[in-house]
């Protein structure tokens, strides 16, 4: 009784909590595994550590009783990583820089906005995974084919929320800033650009998210590099281990994405009103 | 020519197309209004009478269906470059701080960012507001962001000033510092102020003039009172004296119909 009030999930143990359902997770896990024909298609943790151990450390295991085997120290994921992450950067940038000023054009031109309205609204509906072998055949295996099937993801993520910021715009405030004297530029530069980055980095978490699927699923339907690379390579000899500890890496850099977003995004959204903000005087 | 006129309203007419086709709606039919150079003018009149329209029209936000607006006895084109507008709403630019909002339309105009800069501390220190420039609007209480307002709006040296009921969503308190603070401020210009409320204490106070609109639809002016209470006022003070009163009985006498006939309306409407 008193063990267990001690031990009741409350905030101060929470953590505690949430590493205990990990572990409890993983240790199912292994248990099921020690069946061999089980473990042929969930795979094994410890294998799964020991192939994230090889793929990201110099330093070479001696046999012991977790790894019969031994683990080599390879060090070889960081030119499939780096080229995953290459191509999510690359895919996100060009994304939201063709995003913005598509969105700006269209909400600043309502005649040309009206023309296309059912174009892009098709173009949003199609299930652009489908793009993957065309943009295969037009910029090759290399990276290019990725960024390009990545960047229609991100693309309509930042043009909808450009077009919904420009539009969104207060009006009082754009007549406020036309009887200050603003220009058709500097409206632009003052009033509709700032409006629409709003909403842009109200969307980064998806759009960075959905950059990097792009990237990690156009590798996977056809590259000679990258995490999807890996992932395929293992599949075709299945190698389930492999599968897993992809799974795993892919998910920690997705997070470690998330987190560098949502640090990027307070530091440049300060203005915005956050609940109960008070401030130190 | 000193009797020139800075804002004159000739038989405006604004006649708005209702949506989907139904019939027209005229919200200010004829109505001619004039403010002298350096004079305070308010508008009264019911809620939903057309008074931010007839503004609007001043501004050059708005074009009138008939009728012409002429800026110190040029018609207007386009928007009014002589007047500055205080909105009735927030019209703050959330992402910029206090300081960098009073900046902006200096910096429309091309004046260099350290003047910019400098003058509008300069503005911000004069509605008291000088420990905080670097406040974003959110940051700011409400009174706060309507003197941010008001400083972005002076910074420019307009000489015509046009308000929209600015105080209307401040208590009583805030606002009435807020009045006398205008005042001190117009009383150094003297620019020409026109002066939109629902408030009949508040046109008394401050004005040199009030007009009264009619109840809508199709607008027009009712009556004209000039206020000769002596200057300078204290708004507070001033609402106790017997002249005060006896002005605020007369134009209560012809405002008071028109807000019951604009009351009534409204109920028609929704009905």
């Amino acid at each position: 009784m008193t063990l267990w009030q001690r031990f009741k999930p409350r905030t101060g143990n929470l953590r505690l909590w949430q590493v205990g359902v990990l572990l409890v997770f993983l240790g199912l896990w292994q248990l099921a595994s020690r069946d061999v024909q089980l473990a042929f298609f969930l795979g094994e943790p410890v294998k799964v550590a020991g192939r994230v151990w090889s793929w990201f450390l110099p330093w070479a295991v001696a046999p012991n009783v977790l790894f019969p085997d031994g683990l080599s120290g390879n060090a070889d994921i960081y030119r499939h990583l780096g080229t995953t992450l290459l191509e999510t950067f690359l895919a996100f940038g060009i994304g939201t820089v063709l995003g913005l000023a598509c969105g700006l054009w269209l909400a600043l031109s309502p005649l040309a906005s009206a023309i296309l309205d059912p174009y892009i609204k098709a173009a949003n509906a199609m299930p652009r995974v489908i793009l993957a072998p065309i943009f295969a055949m037009w910029f090759g295996l290399g990276i290019w084919s990725k960024v390009a099937l990545a960047v229609t993801l991100v693309f309509f993520i930042v043009f909808f929320n450009v077009y919904q910021g420009v539009r969104e715009v207060s009006p009082v405030v754009l007549s406020n800033a036309r009887m200050l004297g603003a220009n058709q530029r500097q409206l632009l530069r003052t009033v509709y650009l700032p409006s629409a980055t709003a909403w842009v980095f109200s969307s980064l978490h998806t759009s960075v998210g959905l950059a990097f699927v792009g990237a990690v699923v156009g590798e996977y339907l056809g590259s000679a590099r990258g995490v999807g690379y890996l992932i395929l390579q293992a599949e075709g000899t299945f190698d389930v281990n492999t599968v897993f500890a992809g799974i795993v890496v892919l998910t920690a850099f997705a997070l470690l994405l998330d987190g560098l977003v949502g640090r990027i995004e307070r530091r440049l959204m300060k203005w915005q009103p956050r609940q109960g903000e008070t401030e130190k005087l | 020519m000193t009797a020139g006129y800075a804002l004159e309203l000739l038989g405006i007419t604004c006649t708005f197309a209702a949506p989907g086709g139904g019939p027209s709606y005229t919200a200010v039919a004829d109505t001619t209004l004039r403010v002298a150079a350096g004079e305070f003018v308010s508008v009264v009149g019911p809620t939903g009478c057309g008074k931010s329209t007839l503004l609007n029209v001043g501004a050059g936000l708005l074009v009138p269906s008939a009728g012409e607006v002429c800026v110190f006895g040029e018609p207007l084109r386009g928007l009014n470059r002589r007047a500055g507008y205080m909105f009735q709403t927030e019209a703050l630019l959330p992402w910029r701080s206090a300081l960098d909002n009073v900046m902006l339309g200096l910096q429309y105009r091309g004046v260099p960012d350290a003047q910019a800069r400098a003058q509008a501390q300069d503005w911000l220190a004069r509605v008291g507001l000088a420990g905080f420039g670097d406040r974003y609007p959110h940051q700011l209480s409400g009174g706060m962001r309507k003197r941010t307002a008001l400083a972005q709006t002076l910074a420019l040296d307009p000489d015509i000033i046009l308000m929209d009921e600015p105080f209307s969503a401040l208590d009583i308190q805030t606002r009435q510092l807020m009045e006398d603070e205008v005042l001190e401020l117009w009383a150094a210009k003297k620019k020409a102020v026109l002066f939109i409320t629902h408030d009949l204490d508040e046109a008394i106070a401050m004005s040199d003039r009030v007009v009264v609109l009619s109840a809508g639809p199709a607008t027009r002016p009712m009556g004209e009172f000039s206020i000769d209470l002596p200057r300078p006022r204290n708004v507070a003070e001033v609402r106790a004296t017997p002249r005060f009163i006896e002005l605020h009985t007369q134009i209560w006498g012809v405002l008071r119909e028109e807000v019951l006939k604009g009351y009534q309306q409204q109920l028609k409407k929704v009905a």
